[in-house]
């Protein structure tokens, strides 16, 4: 059987190798800038590689005469020198030093101090600003001010587990695909704020070539200015446990008349979930609602069939938190409960009160108390917005 | 310590224990090295082995073989390993062997030191790897899988595995301040007479560096392990800003003790490569002032730069700069060093015996470790670079190729003096090459998954990364399989081969050369005077 799948890979790897200049998508370099600042990137980068490899080649080729020539076999009789022996010998091997000296400081030192002092201006003339959360694993985006103020919204890996486990075949976006994409309009600087609600993560789009640790507790900046419309895909790139593999980055930049009707639309959506909070869920609504949240949002840790990772991630079946009371005589929400636990979090458990909104959490505290602790209680949307 | 305190001691050779406890209780400086060395061979496969289980799932995309939490401990314990229980213990256990034998001293200064020295490191091995196994009987969830830098707030969030790596980490660095200590001591006190500290072998000094680096360092990291671990377990907030805290800071930390770590493996390296170019070039070392001064200039340097390691987690515009210049600078002492190796070979007469093939292509492939990593330190360009597989490949070139293919130039340079055999030139040949090969073939198409935008660390990937992905996977294989003919080619040569001349080389210089292959169990009992 390994004899097979040791015969299967290498037939694999000959098609592979066969078929190389096959697949247009193979990078040698970085990917077309799509900003100022993934442009400037790509320029220091060719130059500094262009200067290193002559010198690596210089250097090479120096040693291979040598090896070439000074050797034993050939009758070549060693020299005796063991340093400089005369002045003028003194002043070549300083050439060496003086060259590396320029193309540190000169040639690729001041460069850098343009592209570093570009690159760490996030406020002038910035047209927007936008909030970037890192999560365990997942981004939630919000817009800070414009027209789309107040607008967020989480954004979550569409690949499916077949496809990581190989029962399916892969998209061609595999583990680079989201469900709601970070909407921005090109040729307008967007001030990107980043921070972080559990692990340090890294904010990173390869075309814009901004990358940025987001911090829990505390907020750094970016920038990117887009100067043409199409889908960017990056990935987190700050080991952040298991999922780190699996919380990519996608922003779609679309020209600015685009950008003001997909800002309409979603306010209509956030109002339309907004007016939700107020009506009354019935049992079955709130379940298979609750159901979509949480293959979403909870099952990466607690997983599809809520017996969770233990000892890392607990069991939600039968457990005490699905099947205790949610509130107190006075109606007060109870400590440790299952809504207090979902709405802020404990330890290794995100707080989602600002991620999801009112009916989410209301549905998926629902359909884990139904599916997995046996209740037939429900909570309301309504419930939820009330402790807001 | 004087001559005189070493006369009359030559009727005890060669009383002592026999079987196990001669090795647990030895305070013989040759005995201490080769458990030292063979430790680091064994520890080298164990972390090999791991890593083949990352690069196997990362053949194709997709999980295979392994989840994503069991990835994220190898990756982090390959690293450890590697780094801790591999790549310093074979500069110690060359230390040990050889430092007596250069500056024809008997033993090391402070010997019964010595021995608990390693005697701290199989423990903190287990230490490292017992999560491992402990998760087989549902103990904890497994070893450390925040990657080797215990990164705040992850590892304060991880499992059983990181209290484990912290309580390893201690002993190794107890280990290695113990180690450094004796380095420090004998190396200043135990000269042969005569022998001036500007007449001590390159090796003697670039430990010497190494060993103020140790010091200088390890209790920092000792520090920020410690501050992890009341973090995770007594309620303290250093790196938690809910409580004042700063995660940031434990970067600073970290990096303060990693990067010298990073020259602290590379410097032995550094001292005893010279005298293999020199002994195959049959022509005295170039620049030895030079050499020495620029290890001390390095030393220094690695010291005040270590917030390279992160520049993207954002700092004021001065700080970027001047980590940006002072790592630039770096360059300059290592272009010293580079042109001394280049100009010591320069005229003169050339053999290819294995260590000189393994010295040869150290200096090349070493050399593209140091260039990428002088693009490295520009800021702008790092964002990119930063946590990619351009990184990846670029500390392979610095660690595995600038430290582990040097540290086994200096085995097939001194194999024959310690074990009085020589060993298989042909084995010794075919290893180098395949070495080399496999090598180049496993990483350099990680420098280009980097560019095209592959994070490391991650236990499954795009499909654009596929191809690259598959043909550094199936070199890893035959990189990892070509070891085995490196340890085959040094068991063979412990047991028997072909006589070995004290001198073993045409070219070689210096003391060790002096003595007998292998040398006595007690050697320079009466100190050899330079002049």
């Amino acid at each position: 059987m390994f004899t097979q799948w040791f015969k299967n890979r290498w037939m694999l790897l000959i098609s592979v190798l066969l078929s190389l200049h096959a697949h247009a998508e193979i990078t040698w370099n970085f990917p077309t800038p799509a900003t100022p600042m993934a442009e400037d990137t790509l320029h220091v980068h060719n130059k500094f590689m262009l200067i290193v490899m002559v010198i690596f080649l210089v250097v090479l080729g120096i040693m291979i005469y040598s090896i070439y020539n000074h050797r034993k076999s050939k009758g070549f009789k060693a020299a005796k020198f063991d340093g400089p022996s005369n002045k003028s010998q003194l002043i070549w091997t300083l050439v060496p030093f003086a060259i590396l000296l320029y193309i540190d400081f000169i040639l690729m030192g001041i460069p850098a101090y343009h592209s570093v002092v570009a690159m760490e201006d996030t406020k002038t003339n910035a047209d927007m600003v936008i909030k970037v959360t890192g999560s365990q694993w997942r981004w939630q985006y919000e817009y800070m001010d414009g027209d789309a103020q107040g607008l967020k919204f989480v954004s979550n890996l569409k690949t499916s587990e077949d496809e990581i486990y190989n029962k399916t075949d892969k998209n061609p976006q595999y583990l680079l695909d989201v469900d709601n994409h970070l909407v921005l309009p090109v040729d307008k600087k967007v001030r990107v704020l980043l921070t972080s609600t559990d692990v340090i993560h890294n904010w990173w789009v390869p075309a814009f070539g901004a990358a940025r640790d987001a911090i829990p507790g505390f907020l750094r900046e970016t920038w990117v200015k887009i100067d043409k419309p199409g889908v960017y895909r990056g990935q987190c790139k700050e080991l952040c446990g298991k999922g780190h593999g699996f919380m990519p980055v996608v922003v779609e930049a679309v020209p600015e008349a685009d950008y003001k009707v997909w800002v309409e639309a979603q306010k209509v959506k956030l109002a339309a979930a907004a007016e939700g909070a107020n009506k009354e869920w019935s049992k079955d609504e709130l379940v298979a609602k609750g159901k979509e949240v949480y293959a979403k949002n909870c099952q990466v840790c607690h997983q599809a069939n809520g017996k969770g990772l233990p000892p890392a991630f607990p069991s939600l079946v039968d457990s005490a938190i699905v099947k205790g009371k949610i509130f107190d005589e006075q109606g007060k929400l109870l400590k440790d409960s299952h809504l207090d636990r979902v709405l802020n979090g404990k330890g290794v458990m995100p707080a989602w009160k600002s991620v999801l909104n009112d009916v989410e959490i209301a549905a998926v505290v629902t359909y884990e108390r139904v599916d997995f602790g046996g209740m037939s209680d429900t909570l309301q949307p309504a419930q939820v917005k009330a402790l807001r | 310590m004087s001559s005189q305190a070493t006369v009359h001691h030559d009727h005890h050779d060669d009383h002592h224990p026999t079987g196990i406890m001669r090795w647990l209780t030895t305070t013989n400086h040759k005995d201490i090295g080769t458990m030292y060395l063979v430790f680091s061979l064994i520890m080298f496969l164990l972390g090999g082995i791991m890593i083949l289980g990352v690069r196997a799932e990362l053949f194709q995309p997709g999980l295979q073989l392994v989840k994503p939490e069991f990835f994220n401990q190898l990756i982090g314990v390959h690293a450890l390993i590697m780094i801790f229980a591999a790549l310093m213990p074979a500069a110690t256990g060359f230390a040990n062997w050889m430092l007596p034998l250069q500056i024809g001293a008997p033993d090391m200064a402070l010997p019964r030191l010595n021995n608990w020295g390693f005697w701290l490191l199989p423990p903190a091995a287990i230490l490292l790897t017992l999560p491992f196994t402990l998760a087989l009987f549902g103990i904890g969830d497994g070893a450390i899988a925040t990657g080797w830098t215990f990164y705040a707030p992850l590892s304060v969030q991880g499992g059983i595995g990181v209290d484990f790596a912290i309580f390893a980490v201690h002993l190794l660095g107890v280990s290695s301040v113990l180690g450094s200590i004796n380095v420090i001591v004998t190396i200043l006190n135990m000269r042969a007479p005569g022998m001036t500290l500007m007449k001590m072998p390159m090796f003697a000094w670039s430990w010497l560096v190494t060993a103020f680096l140790l010091i200088a360092t390890i209790p920092v990291l000792a520090g920020a392990v410690t501050m992890l671990l009341t973090d995770r377990h007594f309620g303290t907030h250093f790196f938690d800003a809910a409580g004042g805290g700063d995660p940031i800071l434990f970067q600073h930390l970290f990096w303060f003790f990693g990067h010298p770590e990073v020259y602290i493996v590379l410097l032995p390296v550094w001292g005893f490569m010279p005298q293999i170019l020199q002994t195959f070039s049959r022509k005295p070392m170039y620049g030895y002032k030079a050499q020495v001064y620029s290890l001390w200039a390095i030393g220094i340097l690695a010291l005040v730069v270590w917030a390279h390691h992160f520049f993207t987690v954002g700092m004021p515009v001065p700080a970027l700069l001047y980590f940006m210049y002072s790592t630039m600078s770096i360059s300059l002492p290592l272009a010293v060093l580079f042109f001394c190796w280049i100009a010591t070979i320069w005229k003169g007469s050339l053999t290819f015996e294995t260590p000189m093939l393994f010295a040869i292509g150290w200096i090349v492939l070493f050399g593209i470790g140091g260039l990428t990593g002088l693009v490295l330190a520009d800021v702008a360009a790092d964002a990119q670079y930063h946590h990619t597989y351009f990184v990846v490949a670029h500390f392979h070139y610095t660690l595995f190729a600038g430290g582990i293919m040097g540290i086994m130039a200096g085995v097939y340079y001194w194999l024959p003096k310690m074990t009085g055999h020589m060993f298989s030139e042909r084995l010794g040949k075919l290893h180098f090459w395949l070495t080399a090969i496999s090598f180049n073939l496993t990483f350099i198409p990680q420098f280009f998954l980097g560019l095209a935008g592959m994070p490391r660390r991650i236990p499954d990937y795009a499909l654009q990364f596929a191809e690259f992905n598959m043909i550094s996977s199936c070199a890893a294989f035959v990189l990892g399989l070509s070891q085995l003919i490196f340890v085959y080619n040094i068991i063979s040569c412990v047991r028997g081969g072909k006589k070995a001349t004290n001198k073993v080389w045409e070219g070689a210089e210096g003391l060790e050369w002096t003595l007998s292959s292998p040398p006595p169990y007690h050697s320079f009992t009466e100190q050899p005077v330079v002049k």
